[in-house]
């Protein structure tokens, strides 16, 4: 249905119809999945959008960069920041990846109303929820794993060729196990962290309040976890501090490290020995299938009302 | 084939009814749906994209069942809501071209089909803008731009001038027209104006309260009445007393006379009763009933028009 062409008027050309192909469910997917991760990063928006997310990945990176170069120098590998602990050890910066870029997820097309458009379109409500929950978990997976990955790779390059000149580095086999280990966790920290910052940001439809709101979630039950496991190892009671942990997303995933990965624990006190790993790798799960549920119902509600 | 056809439609809110056994068909064109402020317009929008089931009732769009086939008419129909729904942060083609991707257009279809959409909804340099920063006219364009990219074959334009002043909603009007002829897709486009959609549509349907209370084509709304308007320059009273004196019935309106039409003569009469007390005649036509009336002398429902 082209109309006819008047060479002289290209801008006069009428509407034509389109009659190309029409792509199914998993590209629709796959595009809200890719546009959702530009948005975290703020790619696609104006530049101010964007300063935020890289900085803190600037500021991610540089105890990596820091770690590594004392490293080549020393040539002591218990300079080298252990990979399972990196996020804890950096945990306030992740925080402020955490609520600074959730709101931009999970409420930013909540508050502009854009939901609507996506639900009278033929795009699935799950579907919708799904991309954008694995959007964000890969958006802070790489905000974990390229620091930890700089890492292995400043340890690989800057061991030296002779092993008598560096005896007590680690062979190249453990460290690959390690960083397997530490990306495994990378993983789990990306699962838990994304759930639990995009159903606080979900139900705070202003941008500020949602920022404030991660925080204040984060702060509180890290700080009061610690006090608690303070208590708790004063009095010797190790089993009570370590299912303490399970309230803080950091411990909490720290301790599926330490119970699972066979990472040493980088919190006060990990998970209890025996069922604590499992026990605490449960409780993640829950967190993430409770969060996509989450999720879900709100977006369902505001697509449809 | 009707692209619209409700059965017994009805939809209850708690402690509302939205819609009420609303039985209603119409044809492929420029369709106006008409009602003041809540009554169930968008709540029929909702239904009839298939996203909210109803209390009751059956519903087909483009001979779509509304129950079975809710994602074959997504695919099939565009949507513009009334309220605000635009990111400020991103341009109205990046905007655009997401979700031209989101109904399965293809990366470069996407982007062409983007372009296109959006110069024939009039949006030319500023689509790079941010769209944080455009007046109520361009929002409504980009809006609309949404609604169309991905070719739909009926689209639901909910208000669609609203907010916009006189201008604007005289291009928002003259493009929805277009819309449904020159770009031939289907429209069913609702406002609680019943003027502005007289000019545009060919078919009203007009619910109040959740009920039908008219659905016809417009020319039926506007058809010619047997009454003649007569409008002189000065003397309106006694030219009335003349006409009076003829046998005609008068009486006047404003600074018009209303001249029920016996037959041919009427004409004559009036021509030689002003010609006879020498006044400039201004006009004289004969009254075209107005879409308004409906509201004016409310008649009962008359159903469906096939």
């Amino acid at each position: 249905m082209t109309s006819p062409l008047t060479p002289s008027t290209i801008h006069d050309i009428g509407y034509r119809h389109y009659e190309g192909r029409r792509l199914g469910r998993s590209y629709v997917i796959r595009s809200l999945f890719v546009h959702n991760l530009r948005a975290v990063y703020g790619l696609g928006r104006p530049a101010r959008a964007k300063v935020m997310p890289f900085l803190l990945v600037a500021i991610m990176m540089l105890p990596a960069a820091g770690s590594v170069a004392v490293l080549a120098i020393t040539k002591e590998p218990s300079t080298l920041i252990r990979y399972a602990a990196y996020a804890v050890l950096l945990q306030p910066i992740v925080a402020i990846f955490l609520a600074t870029q959730a709101p931009v997820i999970a409420s930013r097309e909540l508050r502009f109303h854009v939901v609507p458009l996506y639900f009278s379109r033929p795009v699935g409500s799950f579907d919708f929820v799904l991309a954008k929950f694995a959007a964000f978990v890969t958006a802070i997976f790489a905000l974990l794993a390229t620091p930890v990955t700089l890492l292995y790779v400043g340890a690989l390059v800057t061991r030296p060729s002779e092993e008598t000149q560096a005896p007590a580095m680690p062979s190249v086999g453990a460290q690959t196990t390690d960083y397997l280990g530490g990306m495994a966790g990378c993983a789990v920290f990306a699962f838990v962290l994304a759930a639990f910052a995009l159903v606080i940001a979900a139900f705070t439809p202003r941008r500020g309040f949602g920022v404030a709101a991660v925080i204040a979630v984060y702060l509180l039950s890290s700080a009061t976890v610690g006090l608690v496991q303070f208590i708790a190892l004063y009095n010797n009671n190790y089993d009570a501090a370590g299912w303490a942990g399970l309230f803080t997303p950091f411990n909490l995933v720290d301790g599926v490290q330490v119970g699972l990965f066979g990472a040493s624990g980088s919190t006060p006190q990990g998970p209890p020995d025996g069922i604590g790993g499992p026990v605490f790798a449960l409780v993640c799960a829950a967190v993430v299938a409770g969060a996509l549920a989450v999720l879900y119902g709100r977006f369902r509600k505001a697509g449809l009302s | 084939m009707p692209i619209i056809a409700t059965q017994g439609l009805t939809m209850r809110f708690p402690g509302v009814t939205a819609l009420e056994d609303l039985t209603v068909a119409v044809d492929s064109g420029v369709v106006g749906l008409v009602g003041a402020n809540g009554a169930g317009k968008s709540t029929l929008i909702k239904i009839l994209l298939g996203l909210m089931p109803p209390t009751s009732g059956h519903a087909a769009v483009l001979d779509l069942d509304i129950h079975r086939q809710g994602e074959r008419i997504r695919e099939r129909v565009g949507f513009m809501p009334e309220y605000e729904c635009l990111p400020p942060d991103v341009s109205a083609t990046e905007f655009v071209v997401h979700m031209a991707r989101m109904c399965g257009l293809p990366p470069t279809a996407a982007r062409e089909r983007a372009a296109d959409t959006l110069r024939h909804v009039g949006l030319y340099e500023e689509r790079y803008r941010p769209i944080g920063g455009y007046s109520t006219g361009m929002r409504q364009r980009v809006k609309l731009a949404q609604a169309l990219v991905h070719d739909p074959q009926l689209v639901f334009l909910d208000e669609p001038t609203n907010g916009l002043d006189p201008a604007g909603r005289d291009e928002m009007l003259a493009l929805i027209r277009r819309i449904g002829t020159e770009f031939g897709i289907s429209v069913l486009v609702t406002s609680h104006l019943l003027g502005e959609l007289e000019r545009v549509c060919d078919h009203i349907v007009i619910i109040d309260g959740g009920k039908l209370l008219r659905s016809q084509a417009v020319a039926a709304f506007t058809e010619v009445s047997g009454t003649l308007v007569v409008e002189v320059d000065e003397g309106r009273d006694q030219l009335s007393g003349k006409l009076a004196g003829s046998g005609l019935a008068v009486r006047p309106e404003g600074r018009f006379l209303l001249i029920e039409i016996a037959d041919e003569s009427t004409f004559d009469l009036v021509r030689d009763g002003v010609a006879e007390l020498g006044l400039r005649l201004i006009r004289m036509e004969q009254h075209r009933h107005h879409i308004e009336e409906v509201f004016a002398a409310p008649a009962g429902p008359t159903g469906v028009t096939p």
